[in-house]
């Protein structure tokens, strides 16, 4: 599974820092560090919304706030 | 506001703006020989003896605007007939001299180059004087001038002759494209060539990033341009350009910080190597020494290389204050990952050759980087993060810096470190004077530009090079 998190200016700004150090963690924790690949770009192109992530390639918005339950549905239960 | 310091940036930037214009509306090569003639139209001569002088000359810029001669390597060019064969004599007494009792002058040459006629006016004997300038110093007339050309006196590391037709001459081996000659000479004779058709044609063949992205990467340096606008409308101005996104260089820098801080702690001596110029500088003229440059890729190639490895299709190109990165750009180090670059007087030139009025934009924002990353783009910035990097990784070194801007300084520390008295483990090398903020390719040279670029750094949401890289892994 290939989780990219958006690290551009605007979701920078929304705690993109906090998702990608928080997912770290979840996935550390859960020992999925060889199914969940975590990567990081610059600017999706929705910069309206929360932080940008895509799940193999399916597009979310997450905040520092939502981003466990966005692993435990969206990371967790499919890998 | 002034947009530019002299009006000889100004001409360049007309020209480029014109090239840009044609080349975004596919007229460039229909319209190539109109550009002089609407740049100067009319019959009356503004800065030569005549329109057709003029002309002449535009033509060789509208040249370097489209790429400049390809058969050199060089990215500094001589406009041969743009160039005023200004006089050469050196140090001359003029007619200030009083013929003073002090006699200042002959104390102060130590080369017995000062005699004096039957008025005790003084006089150089051109056979003994090496042009020190001690004399000229001294005189409390000031009246012993240098008849220098301010290309040559402008080229530190003494790359500028004059040729047989009595124009400039650059030696391609000595230049380290700095700049500095192309941003002193009065009449715009020597220039950087500019790669701003490039970037033209890669925002418009990219089908809306159906093809591939464009990212343009700014050095921190912008904080101090484009005073005229706010920097968050400089951004919402380059995506009107066409780029994909918009990304501070400033990472690129936090990256390069953390890194070096790790190789000084593990070789225990360094010259830094974010400078191109310097880099260049070091090999070139000590040779001896090449072997401590820093092994890591500038910010501008660290952030580039980050960016390709995330998307493998992205095309990148570097905005800032400096021709030698044109240069650094055909180094087979650092080509894979940077597509082009310009300085911030071509971006201007692009922005007003799609008429984009940045000052009545949305501001957009820009946020990647540390205090310490920002900081980079004035003199000693450097030297700050690396001793940041060594807290923040609890490196075991005793960090003792030496800071020199401007090539003379520079020299000055390589020649005293090469002869073992220069105590200091790292020297931090910038070719212009006050580092970046100095650059050629800058709009403007001002007093406030390292405060804004302090400030700026003050204003990054992360405040340790850790925290601005740690997403990165």
């Amino acid at each position: 599974m290939k989780v990219v998190v958006c690290i551009g200016s605007s979701c920078h700004i929304k705690g993109s820092r906090q998702v990608v150090e928080n997912l770290q963690k979840l996935i550390a924790d859960e020992n999925l560090g060889d199914k969940v690949e975590l990567g990081g770009t610059f600017c999706m192109g929705r910069c309206q919304q929360s932080v940008c992530v895509t799940v193999d390639g399916n597009f979310f918005s997450v905040s520092p706030d939502t981003v466990k339950e966005f692993f435990e549905k969206e990371i967790k239960a499919k890998v | 506001m002034r947009k530019f310091d002299t009006k000889v940036q100004h001409l360049k930037y007309k020209v480029l703006r014109e090239v840009a214009r044609q080349a975004w509306n596919d007229t460039l090569y229909d319209n190539l020989y109109e550009i002089p003639k609407m740049i100067v139209p009319g019959k009356i001569p503004t800065m030569r003896c005549c329109v057709y002088k003029e002309r002449a000359i535009l033509e060789e810029r509208v040249k370097i605007a489209m790429g400049g001669d390809k058969s050199n390597p060089n990215i500094i060019e001589v406009i041969d007939i743009a160039c005023d064969e200004c006089p050469a004599a050196g140090y001359d007494v003029t007619d200030s001299c009083r013929g003073c009792l002090a006699h200042r002058c002959e104390d102060a040459c130590k080369k017995d180059a000062i005699t004096f006629d039957h008025n005790y006016v003084a006089h150089i004997d051109k056979t003994k004087c090496v042009e020190c300038g001690m004399c000229a110093k001294v005189c409390p007339y000031s009246a012993i001038t240098n008849r220098k050309r301010p290309c040559q006196n402008a080229c530190k590391v003494k790359a500028i002759s004059i040729n047989e037709d009595n124009a400039a001459k650059i030696d391609d081996e000595k230049c380290i494209q700095c700049g500095a000659c192309v941003y002193q000479c009065p009449f715009g004779a020597i220039s950087d060539k500019s790669y701003i058709l490039d970037v033209v044609k890669m925002l418009k063949s990219e089908d809306n990033g159906k093809e591939y992205k464009t990212y343009a990467i700014v050095a921190p340096s912008i904080s101090s341009q484009f005073k005229y606008a706010k920097l968050g409308q400089v951004i919402t101005g380059l995506k009107a350009l066409g780029f994909h996104t918009v990304i501070e260089v400033a990472l690129g820098a936090d990256m390069v910080a953390q890194k070096e801080s790790a190789e000084l702690a593990e070789k225990g001596f360094l010259t830094s190597s974010c400078c191109p110029a310097f880099v260049k500088y070091v090999k070139q003229a000590f040779p001896d020494m090449a072997k401590h440059i820093s092994h890591n890729l500038s910010p501008m190639a660290m952030l580039a290389k980050y960016i390709k490895d995330t998307d493998t299709k992205a095309k990148v190109v570097f905005i800032g204050p400096c021709t030698a990165k044109k240069a650094e750009l055909q180094l087979d180090t650092v080509k894979p990952y940077v597509d082009s670059v310009l300085t911030f007087e071509e971006l201007q030139a692009l922005f007003d050759s799609k008429d984009l009025e940045i000052e009545t934009m949305e501001e957009g924002v820009l946020d990647n980087a540390s205090y310490f990353g920002r900081i980079f783009a004035r003199s000693g910035g450097l030297t700050d993060a690396v001793a940041q990097g060594i807290k923040e990784q609890n490196l075991d070194i005793e960090f003792k810096p030496c800071i020199c801007d401007g090539i003379e300084e520079c020299k000055i520390a390589l020649i005293k470190k090469s002869k073992d008295m220069l105590d200091a483990n790292f020297i931090e090398g910038m070719a212009c004077v006050g580092g970046c903020i100095g650059g050629a390719g800058c709009l403007t040279h001002g007093p406030k530009t390292k405060s804004d670029v302090d400030k700026y750094g003050e204003e990054a949401m992360e405040k340790s090079i850790l925290d601005a890289i740690s997403m990165l892994k």
